[in-house]
């Protein structure tokens, strides 16, 4: 049994735009899978379908084996949605949005409170709780939809772009929060413009593409596809770009050099190719991320700091 | 199931409740004021020279109609505003990835929006036994007339809020369509006083019944027969269901 299987699933919009084109896709329990794709692709057309913000047009749904045509009630219990725009009542507190939450559920108050409290305090909201949901940060806001999700316990977690302009600090715990309930057994559906949220976090991807599957795999398979790194090289300053024959390479100012590297050739041609025209490599860094890295340690260096009182 | 759909159905009514007592100076006072307004006006200072309408004092005669006038507008503006603000904020998706029946969703509105006009009713009451002694010919179409009303406008209220777009389009009907209604709908005088041309145009007004049923369970007196009155409002009631579940169900102006 999956948690999630889509056969043949199609959505044309009033004024005839085709979100999606015959999409099938199966998701296996406690998976952590990907949906991903750039904007306009089809994914919160699939997600709106699955949780029944949206019509389909055709194909067949099934969550947990319930399908969303005969046992809508049941596929419904099984699915906690986290979307993409804050759709809570801006002037009720965190407290009555997740028991009201809950109460639409059909979970009696008394087991409601006390949930409530455990992700409230999860999330780092507790604080909050007796605040209008207005007066919440972004980041906050955006916890609150993932903790209201989870009041009924869903077997399933859908996750629309749920990081969206969420600071890296709260985005990092707002992953480890979701690795921890995977690893409970929810399984997690997850879309994401950020690439690294989905690599670090997915084990199985799907791509959709105006409307279509273009690619179905596990993350490693994919990231296997991936055969160019770049590289930024910190070295002593030139006056010209050095030569590199064989890499594509560029001077982005007179002490940092920009390389792309295939897999199969790898990094030492450019060392020894530098260091024959008197370059000097003075350190190394991926390009990807290195900004998100950097933010991180100086946060953590800033709180070490303030911590120990220097 | 039964208890998720009553855990449900409870949930949403206290949720409605919750939110027109917590702006309750929007919801609960200005009808206190505008119908202490019209007592004072229409009933102390212009009623004494009307003299008796339907042999009983101007006054006497005109606290059932206002009282339903209150009724009607209150259960209309809970439920549409209410619904209209959960589309515009985008809560309304709270519910419909629930796994709650929209009869339920409806039950749980129009419910709030009645809790607001029995509240209201008994304000109004209250205000009014300050002008006047209130008697009660009989509770039972009192409570009927009462319930049904509010009923039925609560659920036109959601029907409204469903087809709205824009805040202007949940006022436009109260404005252009209840006002006028209530107003010709024989609150302020007794359909006798019309020529017999306009009695069977008032006749064709649905508020005339609601209007007459509920004064009836006050002064025992009545334009219209009352079972007629009790009738109508349980067909409109059923109409009005039917129309909104449909509407829910399909999700027009909630589903894309």
């Amino acid at each position: 049994m999956f948690a999630l299987d889509i056969q043949g699933l199609t959505k044309t919009y009033k004024g005839g735009v085709e979100a999606l084109r015959g999409i099938d896709l199966q998701v296996q329990q406690g998976d952590f899978f990907a949906l991903l794709g750039p904007n306009g692709a089809g994914k919160s057309t699939t997600i709106g379908i699955i949780s029944s913000l949206v019509n389909k047009s055709a194909g067949n749904v099934k969550v947990f084996d319930y399908s969303i045509d005969d046992q809508l009630t049941l596929a419904k219990s099984c699915i906690g949605l986290v979307p993409q725009e804050f759709n809570f009542n801006q002037f009720e507190t965190l407290t009555q949005i997740m028991l009201n939450q809950a109460g639409y559920y059909g979970v009696p108050r008394g087991v409601a409170r006390g949930r409530a409290e455990t992700y409230l305090k999860q999330l780092d909201l507790w604080e909050k709780r007796n605040s209008p949901a207005r007066e919440l940060s972004g980041g906050m806001k955006r916890r609150l939809m993932i903790a209201r999700a989870l009041m009924h316990q869903p077997k399933m977690l859908i996750l629309d772009e749920p990081t969206a302009g969420v600071d890296i600090e709260i985005r990092r715990s707002m992953w480890r929060f979701l690795e921890e309930i995977n690893q409970q057994g929810i399984t997690i559906i997850l879309t994401t413009h950020y690439l690294e949220e989905a690599e670090s976090l997915c084990r199985n991807i799907a791509i959709i593409d105006k409307g279509k599957i273009v690619e179905n795999t596990s993350m490693k398979a994919l990231l296997s596809k991936l055969n160019v790194e770049t590289f930024v090289l910190d070295i002593e300053p030139v006056k010209q770009a050095p030569n590199i024959p064989k890499y594509r390479s560029r001077l982005l100012d007179d002490h940092t050099l920009e390389v792309e590297v295939q897999k199969s050739e790898g990094l030492s041609p450019v060392f020894e190719q530098l260091s024959e025209q008197g370059v000097q490599v003075m350190s190394m860094r991926n390009k990807a991320n290195r900004l998100e890295e950097l933010f991180v340690r100086l946060v953590e260096q800033g709180r070490a700091k303030a911590a120990i009182g220097v | 199931m039964n208890h998720l759909y009553f855990v449900a159905l409870r949930t949403i009514w206290i949720k409605e409740c919750t939110r027109f007592l917590r702006i309750w100076v929007q919801t609960l006072v200005p009808p206190a004021i505008t119908m202490s307004l019209y007592f004072v006006i229409f009933g102390s200072l212009i009623g004494s020279r009307i003299g008796e309408m339907g042999g009983f004092s101007y006054m006497e005669f005109i606290v059932p109609g206002l009282i339903m006038m209150s009724i009607i507008t209150n259960s209309y503006s809970n439920v549409s505003s209410s619904f209209f603000s959960a589309k515009f904020q985008r809560n309304v998706e709270e519910l419909l990835v629930a796994p709650i029946p929209t009869w339920v969703v409806i039950m749980g509105f129009v419910g709030g929006g009645v809790a607001r006009a029995l509240l209201i009713g008994i304000i109004v009451t209250t205000v009014a036994m300050l002008f006047v002694d209130i008697s009660i010919h009989n509770l039972g179409v009192i409570v009927l007339t009462l319930v049904l009303t509010a009923t039925l406008f609560a659920t036109a209220g959601l029907i409204n809020a469903v087809y709205a777009k824009t805040f202007d389009d949940i006022s436009v009907i109260p404005t252009f369509v209840l006002t006028p209604l209530t107003y010709l709908g024989g609150v302020f005088y007794s359909l006798s006083l019309l020529p017999e041309f306009w009695q069977w145009v008032s006749k064709a007004n649905p508020i005339v019944y609601m209007v007459n049923g509920f004064r009836y369970g006050f002064l025992g007196v009545s334009d219209v027969n009352v079972g007629i009155s009790i009738g109508l409002l349980v067909g409109f009631n059923l109409l009005l269901f039917s129309l909104a579940y449909a509407l829910l169900q399909r999700g027009v102006g909630i589903r894309s």
